[in-house]
């Protein structure tokens, strides 16, 4: 079995003093990592890879906590921008999350039919939940209908998180926001729903990409926003295993609570056990071991 | 979220024979084929803001919640296990005070409860949210969702006991989903009710902490409670719940003196282990008392139980037979129209106090609490 490829990408620049995001650089920092990561030189091949013009694309984003620890509005355009050029339609593009007023209160432009890609909330009108529960181990849930009639395949969007139940929130758990009972999952540091939610046919299918927004890391305290424990990081991880990328997210979490003076999470009683169950041999959805993952660092 | 002037609304009530009116999850009928702005077409959940009980602050932001066993932990922007209380800067709010899903006219007996007032009226009242995840939910579209995922209306305490009252019912029933998640709103429409001389029962799990339990005794006028199995394995594997909260909650209605009946929902090979059915009613017999009626109410296959079959009368008749050769005086079956197990008798002379056909009475032979044919006092809230 293969080494999964990560690719963590920083600029110490992209948040600016002001706190605001500088897109240009952003942009550079999403293109350089997916050009890494499939070893491409062009974005636009590098993004094909993933994703064809044929695709109605929904970018997953987690918006549940606030503008301050949410998913940074720019990458999913700078993303939405990417698929924009090998040929992909606004209108096959979806922006999505739980609610339309949690995206909106982030600084998401909503935008049902409008020009531009189209950005709604599952609660949106005409939208809802699937009328057939899924039934799947200890899943028993209704699935987003943007998943299942809106979009076809999904880039995830996600943002780097302590998680006061889980350990870490990131690629895995952001599909929480993709059914309608995610509170029946919380039970046991989330573990195993979250690894048997991704491994749902109609979740891991559709699963081709993460790109985890790590520009401001909540590295305690989370999943809500606490300024003292947030470290601007300036960091994007980019990679096709959404295992890899949760681990290589825990070993950053790690990192700046030494930094800070913190215990790892392990020693603080919350080692996030979801990101092993998933790959373990009931899960195989991808690796959780510096072993088993090719990791690339880059800095611009 | 709906708005309805009151006539309206007890003419939906009484209508709606058979069945709740008002549940399921929002309709999906009108794709967001408008244009322009997306926001106009964001459907208007319609939660209250009402601030919880039995919840204690913690550092940063966190809460944790006293009510249920869970105990939930809960950080700033984030909702307990039961989908309905939010923490929202610190303070925990109920989501659903005053906005019910559900709300229809039952008769007593479709609770079930057989030794309170038989033969009136319940008005019945659920809101979005449980605390357990059992996986043979009957309910489960308006239980197992987050209230903003159903149709509500706004429904304060003093308009639902006006509408109890409206509709000629004797009592107000938390019933359908889990009313421990609604506790605020259920105290609240108990003590309108009261002022009207409306009593209040509570259809519950019981899967709720000691304190809040006793204060809800003190408020309401009966209580029947889903006894589960009587196993650790089934409560933690088929209901994501613990059994032992569920026992405690029981002794202390044994040692209150409220109204407290019990079902037993029989679901093939996961609980219906003869020796646990003896099991469970030799503790009932010496923790309960022998007075405590028992229903046993057949599964049928629903919700992420759908591979089961339905519960043979069989194993209802038997388990039935084992409570009564255990001790156990009024033990019935449920959800068999017609079997005789529907019926109560009279622990003394053995001959039938009331006849029941599904929720109809066909004869009844009490009177002031009493079997009219050997004079044997039954227990119960009669009149």
């Amino acid at each position: 079995m293969g080494k999964s490829k990560i690719v963590v990408v920083r600029s110490s620049d992209v948040i600016r003093a002001s706190g605001k995001v500088n897109t240009e650089l952003l942009a550079r920092t999403v293109e350089q990592g997916l050009c890494r990561l499939t070893s491409e030189e062009e974005p636009a091949d590098a993004i094909s890879h993933f994703y064809s013009p044929k695709d109605k694309i929904g970018l997953k984003v987690n918006c549940l906590a606030g503008r301050m620890a949410s998913t940074h509005p720019e990458i999913a355009l700078v993303v939405a921008d990417l698929l924009k050029t090998i040929g992909i339609k606004d209108k096959n593009i979806v922006v999505w999350d739980r609610s339309s007023r949690e995206l909106k209160e982030i600084g998401f432009p909503l935008n049902a039919n409008g020009s531009g890609p189209r950005c709604f909330g599952t609660d949106a009108q005409g939208v809802g939940y699937s009328q057939e529960l899924i039934n799947y181990k200890q899943i028993g849930s209704l699935l987003s209908r943007v998943m299942e009639s809106f979009t076809n395949v999904q880039v995830n969007l996600p943002v780097l998180k302590d998680h006061s139940l889980s350990g870490v929130t990131c690629a895995l758990k952001n599909y929480f926001g993709a059914v309608h009972n995610p509170n029946k999952y919380h039970d046991d540091g989330c573990d195993p729903f979250i690894a048997d939610l991704n491994q749902v046919p109609q979740i891991r299918e559709q699963q081709r990409l993460v790109v985890c927004d790590a520009l401001r890391v909540q590295f305690n305290g989370g999943p809500s926003y606490h300024p003292q424990w947030a470290e601007n990081f300036g960091g994007i991880i980019v990679g096709e295993d959404p295992v890899a990328v949760d681990f290589v997210g825990y070993q950053i979490i790690d990192r700046i609570r030494r930094k800070h003076g913190l215990p790892d999470l392990e020693k603080a009683g919350r080692k996030p056990k979801h990101i092993f169950t998933a790959a373990d041999e009931k899960h195989k959805l991808g690796m959780a071991s510096l072993e088993r993952i090719e990791l690339v660092e880059m800095r611009i | 979220m709906g708005r309805v002037d009151r006539r309206q609304f007890l003419k939906c009530s009484l209508c709606a024979a058979g069945g709740m009116i008002l549940p399921g999850v929002l309709p999906n009928e009108s794709i967001l084929g408008s244009g322009g702005d997306a926001s106009a077409a964001v459907a208007q959940a319609a939660l209250s803001q009402v601030e919880a009980r039995y919840y204690k602050k913690l550092e940063h932001k966190e809460i944790q919640c006293e009510l249920c066993p869970r105990e939930c932990r809960v950080g700033d922007r984030e909702r307990g296990y039961c989908g309905c209380r939010e923490n929202q800067g610190g303070t925990y709010y109920t989501l659903v005070h005053s906005y019910p899903c559900s709300a229809h006219v039952d008769p007593i007996e479709k609770k079930p409860l057989f030794h309170f007032l038989p033969g009136t009226q319940a008005f019945s009242i659920a809101t979005a949210g449980c605390n357990l995840n059992c996986k043979f939910c009957q309910n489960w579209e308006i239980s197992q969702v987050r209230p903003e995922q159903v149709r509500t209306y706004h429904l304060p305490p003093a308009d639902i006991a006006a509408y109890a009252q409206e509709s000629k019912s004797r009592s107000i029933a938390y019933t359908y989903s889990e009313p421990i998640v609604f506790y605020e709103y259920m105290v609240d429409c108990a003590r309108a009710g009261r002022e009207r001389g409306i009593k209040s029962v509570v259809i519950t799990a019981g899967y709720i902490n000691h304190d809040p339990w006793l204060e809800l005794i003190s408020e309401v006028d009966a209580i029947k409670v889903d006894f589960k199995a009587f196993t650790e394995d089934f409560y933690r594997d088929v209901c994501q719940g613990k059994l032992k909260p569920v026992m405690d909650a029981l002794v202390d209605l044994a040692k209150s003196d409220i109204w407290y009946e019990l079902v037993y929902l029989v679901v093939p090979t996961l609980n219906d282990d003869p020796n646990d059915i003896r099991r469970m009613s030799r503790w009932m017999v010496k923790e309960l008392g022998r007075d405590v009626p028992i229903h046993f109410t057949r599964f049928h296959p629903m919700y992420l139980l759908k591979n089961l079959p339905p519960t043979p009368v069989s194993s209802l008749e038997k388990a039935r037979e084992i409570a009564m050769e255990e001790g156990m005086n009024f033990v019935y079956v449920g959800n068999v129209p017609g079997n005789p197990g529907e019926n109560t008798y009279c622990p003394a002379c053995k001959r039938v106090l009331i006849e029941r056909v599904g929720y109809r009475i066909i004869q009844m032979n009490l009177k002031d609490g009493a079997c009219t044919h050997c004079g044997k006092s039954v227990p119960g809230v009669w009149s």
